[in-house]
């Protein structure tokens, strides 16, 4: 989902780094405290964030004919909350910017906004609509969410720079590259998360009553 | 356990086998953004570039592989 290097313009670039700069900031806080706090915690930390690094590494194919890859920003955030997961999220981006070339450090900011705060924001949410209903079902969609919304808000971000004729017309056009895609993409991911979730994180969860 | 960890290998040896042949949508985006404004020039390169393919699936293999060591070792912690 990440917006190519130089491929946003610069007032663009600049808009995107001013709405992610103060909530990575208040993350990386938030995150420095969480781990001083507990130790249980830390390890915790760890897990999400290692989730993240491993799922955005595998570039998948998917039905469209095309590749993407998944966020794995919806474990760090039913854990967390989004400021953590965005902090995290940073860190990714950062690497996969400077090493890989891909992204750039001209849209981190966007990118940030994208896979990092806004995603995770929407996963969240559905976390907290649906979790007394049923938290297996709320983790599911929280993850899911995450990692489609991450490309919904990268459509809508292109679309704003880009917009053609219309923003709207625009935003179509990127919705059917990115969000097209990522459906069956975020499905995986949720049912992967979900496993790591009950598998490993519930037991300590539970115990320790760790939610954001 | 087992039939969780058979999924996730081949989900990484799919993504694997068919990296090269199909495009990723990023690249997809690049060229709809050609198309909606001929005009725009890419205003900033990429400072470093991986010199070849090979280095660049080197630097996810790398992402993935400090990821899944860090699961690994929590969950054999864990598993003790």
């Amino acid at each position: 989902m990440h917006i190519a290097e130089g491929f946003l313009p610069p007032m663009w670039a600049l808009f995107w780094y001013i709405v992610a700069v103060p909530i990575v900031a208040y993350g990386a806080y938030k995150t420095w405290k969480l781990i001083k706090e507990d130790e249980k915690k830390k390890v915790l930390v760890a897990v999400a964030g290692a989730f993240i690094f491993v799922l955005s590494a595998l570039k998948m194919p998917s039905v469209t004919g095309s590749c993407s890859h998944p966020t794995g920003t919806g474990l760090a955030v039913v854990l967390f909350g989004p400021a953590v997961t965005a902090f995290l999220s940073s860190l990714v981006l950062l690497y996969q910017a400077i090493l890989l070339a891909h992204g750039g450090i001209t849209t981190l900011g966007a990118n940030i906004t994208s896979m990092g705060i806004a995603g995770p924001l929407v996963g969240w949410l559905f976390y907290i609509a649906f979790k007394r209903l049923n938290h297996t079902l709320a983790v599911f969609l929280a993850v899911a969410m995450a990692d489609l919304f991450t490309y919904v808000i990268t459509s809508l971000q292109l679309a704003l720079a880009f917009p053609g004729e219309s923003v709207l017309k625009s935003f179509e056009t990127f919705l059917a590259i990115f969000a097209v895609t990522q459906v069956p993409l975020a499905v995986i991911e949720a049912i992967v998360a979900l496993g790591v979730f009950k598998y490993f994180v519930e037991p300590v969860y539970l115990a320790k009553g760790v939610a954001a | 356990m087992i039939r969780i960890l058979s999924f996730l290998l081949s989900l990484i040896f799919i993504g694997a086998v068919y990296a090269e042949e199909w495009a990723g949508a990023d690249e997809l985006a690049e060229e709809k953004i050609a198309e909606i404004d001929p005009n725009y020039e890419p205003w900033f390169e990429p400072i470093f570039e991986p010199p070849s393919g090979e280095i660049e699936t080197f630097f996810f293999s790398l992402q993935a592989a400090v990821g899944a060591f860090i699961l690994g070792y929590y969950i054999g912690k864990k598993r003790g």
